[in-house]
């Protein structure tokens, strides 16, 4: 997989309140938590593209994340409408 | 509705829909990969079976996306299973999920509306792990009892996924970008700039009939050319080429990709001698030649499938101004130039 620009997520995981349900590595897209010892570990933060998936199926509440679309587009319109970066799925390409 | 063959249930009737993709399906197909009609591919959300389901069978969640449906029903040939489709406003999992469509609340009121309870006497529900961005599985439970199971990001992998017991492996689980996968996206990308790359054009086009301040159709048509041929080519080089050099383009922001695929087109054209005979006009071009497939380029991060939102608003922190400063300094310049 390619990488993206390196040190900008906003990615959070709290280790102690942790159950190791394994959710997190279930829904994740780009493999970036790790299970180890009944506990998830974030391995490879870059690879995480802020979906959100892993943060709504935590059942703990053990992530956080500043999910939102990563598209250039989308920031542009949100900026110009003043509201929060949307994708314009209904009116053109984006995702 | 050419895609239900036949009705079953004893107190309702519920559609059966074929599992091979007949020609109009695939013209669809085409159709919304080159963004035709995009909005007239919606399934009516509810419940559908394949095969000859019973209580036992397992129930597969899409969206009521036309490709989104066809795309899982083609892929459980053979079995016997219930589909489930969400209304997402006729969007694609993904997008519908980041939006929130494909979400927890759909889910349940429509796990409820359609009396799944009834259905089957298992409490297992199959969603695409993409739609894990909308969904939250433990609320699912809590509400309706049904215990969320993420599938396979592909719907080809359904059938291992089925006889691995419902256990997706990592490969299963990691989203890809593949060639065929950015080649599929380059005609919306296409389509999705046209009318701004034509309104440039014609803009261009006709202030080019313009020579020492007086305009005539001869220049016009020279210059006309000149500016075709470099608009055409950072439209392309935006839309196809980044896009499908993007993990050999060196550089991790894709506007940075764009300015080296604006570069090598700049650089090849100026040899061809494309660029006009007058080196501050060409050099004028080549601004707007960079700034554009740049720009083109940064939207694909929209259709990518590892951009992060931080990450593309830290790209456009600085390549925004930069592509601005580019094609305004290369349009103003190259307008002077046939004015004086
Ligand atoms: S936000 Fe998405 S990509 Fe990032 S770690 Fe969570 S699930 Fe993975
Ligand atoms: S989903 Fe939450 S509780 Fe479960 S393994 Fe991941 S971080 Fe731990």
């Amino acid at each position: 997989m390619i990488t993206y620009i390196k040190n900008v997520v906003s990615l959070k995981l709290d280790v102690h309140i942790c159950t190791g349900c394994n959710m997190c590595i279930n829904v994740c897209p780009h493999n970036v938590f790790l299970l180890k010892e009944k506990r998830a570990y974030i391995t490879n933060i870059d690879a995480c593209m802020e979906c959100g998936a892993c943060q709504l199926n935590c059942p703990e509440n053990a992530i956080s994340v500043l999910s939102g679309v990563g598209c250039a587009a989308g920031i542009i319109q949100g900026y110009l409408k003043g509201t929060d970066p949307t994708c314009g799925c209904e009116t053109d390409n984006c995702c | 509705m050419d895609y239900i063959v036949d009705y079953i249930g004893i107190d309702r009737k519920i559609p059966v829909v074929a599992t091979f993709l007949n020609s109009y399906d695939r013209l669809v197909a085409i159709k919304a990969r080159w963004a035709i009609n995009r909005n007239d591919y919606k399934i009516p959300p509810g419940i559908y079976a394949v095969g000859n389901p019973d209580e036992k069978a397992n129930v597969f969640v899409t969206a009521n996306y036309k490709l989104s449906f066809d795309h899982l029903r083609s892929n459980i040939a053979g079995m016997n299973a219930w589909i489930l489709v969400l209304d997402t406003k006729g969007i694609n999992v993904w997008c519908a999920a980041g939006k929130g469509t494909f979400g927890t609340n759909e889910l349940i009121n429509r796990i409820r509306s359609c009396d799944i309870e009834k259905l089957v006497s298992h409490r297992k529900i199959i969603v695409p792990q993409l739609g894990a961005v909308g969904v939250s599985a433990h609320e699912v439970k809590n509400e309706t009892g049904f215990k969320v199971i993420y599938g396979p990001v592909r719907a080809v992998d359904i059938p291992s996924f089925i006889s691995a017991n419902l256990r997706a492996t990592e490969s299963m689980r990691t989203v890809k970008f593949t060639l065929s996968d950015r080649l599929i996206l380059t005609p919306v990308e296409l389509v999705g700039h046209f009318k701004y790359i034509i309104s440039l054009l014609v803009l261009m086009i006709l202030l080019g009939g313009f020579k020492n301040s007086t305009f005539s159709f001869n220049d016009m048509f020279d210059s006309g050319i000149v500016v075709t041929v470099s608009l055409l080519c950072a439209y392309i080089g935006g839309a196809v080429i980044t896009p499908l050099l993007l993990p050999w383009l060196p550089a991790r922001s894709f506007a940075m990709k764009g300015l080296i695929v604006g570069v090598a087109i700049s650089i090849v054209l100026y040899f061809a001698q494309l660029t006009g005979t007058n080196i501050i006009e060409s050099i004028s071009l080549m601004f707007i030649i960079v700034a554009s497939t740049s720009f083109i380029s940064m939207n694909f991060t929209g259709a990518s499938t590892y951009t992060s939102l931080s990450g593309v608003k830290k790209e456009m922190k600085t390549a925004v101004p930069m592509q601005l400063i580019f094609f305004l300094t290369g349009l103003l310049t190259w307008i002077i130039l046939r004015f004086i």
